[in-house]
């Protein structure tokens, strides 16, 4: 960063010096002061629409929304007089009268709806609007939208349109919009037509950024109480992401690395066999990787792109169909998992597969989609019987009272528990690439190699991260991109002719980490922190700390070529493990 | 009703007007506008034929389409009439007009005869307050209405193709 000039203004009385391209509210969280906003999403939602966050410059023409009004040499800002404060308050009242009051039976009521905790920090009250919002919100109730994997409620929408601007911004899919005008506005889909029905990939990224309970994942818990008392043999996996972040659910530090508590956890859930996404994503580089040198060696199709994350998968389907034959035709890690515990694992165990049912905890709303696809069903089954997101989980635990914070660590059951930092990584932007050429590097060359950190391709701050390697007299061309408008700009690159050799996408910006089925941070954390990063580096922390840090080098994966599948690429393997796509 | 050689037609000019307009800025507006004079409204079909065109999202096409009350998303009459409920034609006893069209056609505001000859809108204030009541038909415009001049008006009418 170069050095910016930097200016000098008043903020109720205390002198502050910011670069000149701050905000007023910047400017105020660096002397402590935190303007209270709703619509403000940085990098996201930066439109000044809600009017929480007005406040007085001296000498300016009405109250200037702090948010987006940058900071000048001299400004003198007022952010709280009385009638201030009283504006905002009869301001989030007249919001609050078009919100149905029933954040008891509300999955965002306890877990930091924005909404709710200006409420009660500005001091609202309910007599003031509750005529009006029986007149509105109970005569005219809009129908809530159960996808898949999104469930929409527009009667809680405060239409701060934070999820069409991820939507149409930052994800390039425009699946949502504003509709019609006036009283009427809603935030909805092409003729009002179910969300399934447009072309939303799923990714989830406008529940993250939703300041209310508008929009959820599909809510799977009753289906998972069905289940359980089914009797059926109950095996849950874990993927890579959501170890990074469930502590938050139960206000631990961001970045917090759960996985022994939440193995332990899962085991008091009941269910019989804990075992590892992780595991399921070594066996992925080893049938990815083998695919890559592949096609590197037989003339293509070039670039290879990765195929873990199913948000993607679905955009590629619907706006690139003419580029799914570079996509790897793997299946993502836990449908990979789904099939052999289907398989391997209930030859091994002598359970007959009719009588297990797989359950995938992941950060991933898209999953729910993905878990449902008829094609994924390798032993007559569906691989994955059910997709819980890293929230819904954090809500099983609390519903059986159990105190997450302090449960001992738990070990992941064998065989399908064991894994590699590699594996781990996954979870972040770049962690599939890395994963991959630790193994790639290795099988070229017939040696291990001592480069096992590739840090070109870790971080968010880039949206395309780009690095050319050369192993073993190969030159390997290879780029990850993360967040899907990240990924349509590299897509426009090739198809204008740019050579790659290899492609990781993930759908949601810094990868996994960031789920669509993460915890819902508020803005109020979001605007000071790059979450992503955070919850990224536990996961590299425990790559680090991993005794074995290459696929290839898992015992278990080992063993199960050995014993069963034959080599990466086998017969068995392809039955198993690949699947393919369709135009949309 | 179907017919597929003039819906075909249709489409071929759509294709048209989005070429024309195509490299402009802010091409969705008059793209619509336009689309609406060949088909009489946007439908599903039509709103997804402009979006693939412009390179826009649906979503994005069908708020615009439902933000201005010009653009409509049902079927329009051969005759359209337009009841205006503006505040002098109000007080002049616009609601007795519309009830006669009501009465008289059978359909609900916003909607269009089985046969497709008569549909029935209402909007706010068209500036001629100096005529209210007043109702447009197509482009003709007839003041001071009555109810009895609604039935000598729509008997009229009634015997056009």
């Amino acid at each position: 960063m170069k050095n910016k000039k930097r200016v000098q203004l008043t903020i109720d009385g205390m002198d502050v010096n910011v670069p000149e391209d701050y905000t007023i509210l910047q400017a105020a969280k660096e002397v402590n002061i935190k303007i209270p906003t709703l619509c403000y999403l940085k990098d996201i939602c930066e439109i000044g629409a809600c009017r929480m966050c007005l406040v007085e410059v001296e000498g300016a023409k009405g109250w200037q929304a702090s948010c987006v009004q940058k900071v000048a040499e001299g400004m003198v800002v007022r952010t709280h007089t009385p009638d201030i404060l009283n504006f905002r308050k009869k301001n989030l009242e007249l919001i609050l009268s078009n919100h149905p009051a029933m954040c008891q039976s509300c999955n965002r009521g306890s877990t930091g709806c924005e909404l709710k905790t200006l409420a009660n920090n500005m001091d609202t009250e309910f007599a003031n609007y509750a005529k009006n919002q029986e007149v509105i919100t109970a005569n005219q109730v809009l129908e809530v939208d159960e996808g898949i994997s999104i469930y929409r409620d527009p009667n809680r929408c405060i239409l701060c349109r934070r999820c069409i601007s991820v939507c149409h911004n930052i994800q390039t899919v425009g699946a949502i919009d504003v509709i019609n005008r006036g009283f009427n506005t809603v935030v909805g889909t092409t003729f009002n037509r179910p969300i399934d029905e447009s072309k939303c990939v799923n990714c989830g990224q406008c529940i993250n950024v939703c300041p209310t309970g508008a929009l959820q994942e599909h809510q799977s818990l009753d289906e998972f109480w069905a289940l359980m008392k089914t009797g059926k043999h109950l095996v849950v996996q874990t993927a890579p992401a959501v170890r990074a972040a469930l502590g938050e659910e139960f206000d631990m530090p961001i970045g917090t690395d759960v996985t022994g508590k939440m193995v332990t956890a899962l085991r008091m859930l009941g269910f019989h066999k804990v075992f590892d996404t992780d595991m399921a994503a070594d066996l992925t580089i080893m049938e990815e990787g083998t695919e890559l040198i592949h096609r590197i060696q037989n003339g293509g199709p070039l670039p290879l792109i990765t195929s873990c994350s199913p948000g993607w998968i679905k955009f590629c389907e619907h706006f690139y169909h003419d580029m799914l034959e570079n996509v790897s035709s793997c299946k993502s890690p836990h449908e990979m998992m789904g099939a052999m515990v289907k398989s391997y694992y209930a030859e091994k165990s002598g359970i007959d597969p009719a009588d297990i049912a797989v359950i995938s905890i992941m950060p991933c709303t898209a999953k729910k989609y993905e878990a449902q696809r008829e094609e994924l069903a390798a032993t007559g089954y569906q691989d994955v019987d059910m997709v819980l997101t890293t929230r819904e989980l954090a809500r099983m635990i609390k519903a059986f009272g159990i105190d997450f914070p302090a449960l001992p660590d738990g070990e992941f059951d064998n065989p399908l528990g064991i894994s590699t930092g590699a594996a781990t990584i996954f979870g972040a932007t770049g962690g599939v690439m890395e994963a991959a050429l630790r193994t790639v590097a290795d099988v070229l060359t017939g040696q291990s190699s001592d480069s096992i950190d590739y840090t070109q391709v870790r971080g968010n701050e880039e949206g395309i991260k780009e690095v050319t390697l050369e192993i073993a007299g190969l030159t390997i061309k290879a780029a990850a991109a993360h967040g899907l408008g990240n990924a349509r700009k590299l897509m426009e690159r090739i198809k204008a002719g740019e050579h790659f050799d290899f492609i990781e996408v993930m759908a949601c910006p810094g990868g996994c980490v960031n789920g669509g089925g993460q915890p819902q941070q508020p803005s109020s954390v979001r605007n000071w922190m790059n979450l992503a990063e955070e919850r990224a580096k536990a996961l590299y922390r425990s790559d680090q700390e991993s005794f074995v840090r290459k696929s290839h080098k898992n015992p278990a994966v080992k063993e199960l070529y050995k014993t069963y599948l034959g080599e990466p690429g086998s017969e068995k393997a392809h039955h198993l493990l690949h699947t393919h796509y369709i135009k949309r | 009703m179907c017919n597929c050689k003039e819906m075909e037609m249709k489409f071929e000019q759509l294709d048209q007007i989005i070429d024309k307009h195509k490299a402009e800025r802010g091409a969705l507006i008059p793209v619509l506008h336009e689309a609406q004079e060949v088909f009489g409204y946007l439908p599903y079909e039509v709103q997804e034929r402009i979006a693939d065109g412009l390179g826009l999202s649906m979503a994005k096409v069908y708020g615009v389409v439902t933000f201005y009350s010009q653009f409509s998303l049902k079927q329009k009459g051969r005759y359209k009439i337009n009841v205006c409920m503006g505040t002098a034609c109000y007080v002049k006893g616009a609601n007795d007009i519309l009830g006669k069209f009501l009465g008289r056609l059978k359909i609900q505001v916003g909607d269009c005869t089985p046969d497709g000859k008569f549909s029935l809108d209402s909007c706010r204030c068209i500036g001629a307050c100096g005529l209210a009541p007043v109702v447009t038909i197509n482009d003709e415009v007839y003041g001071r209405l009555t109810p009895e001049m609604v039935d000598q008006i729509m008997d009229e009418y009634e015997r056009k193709e």
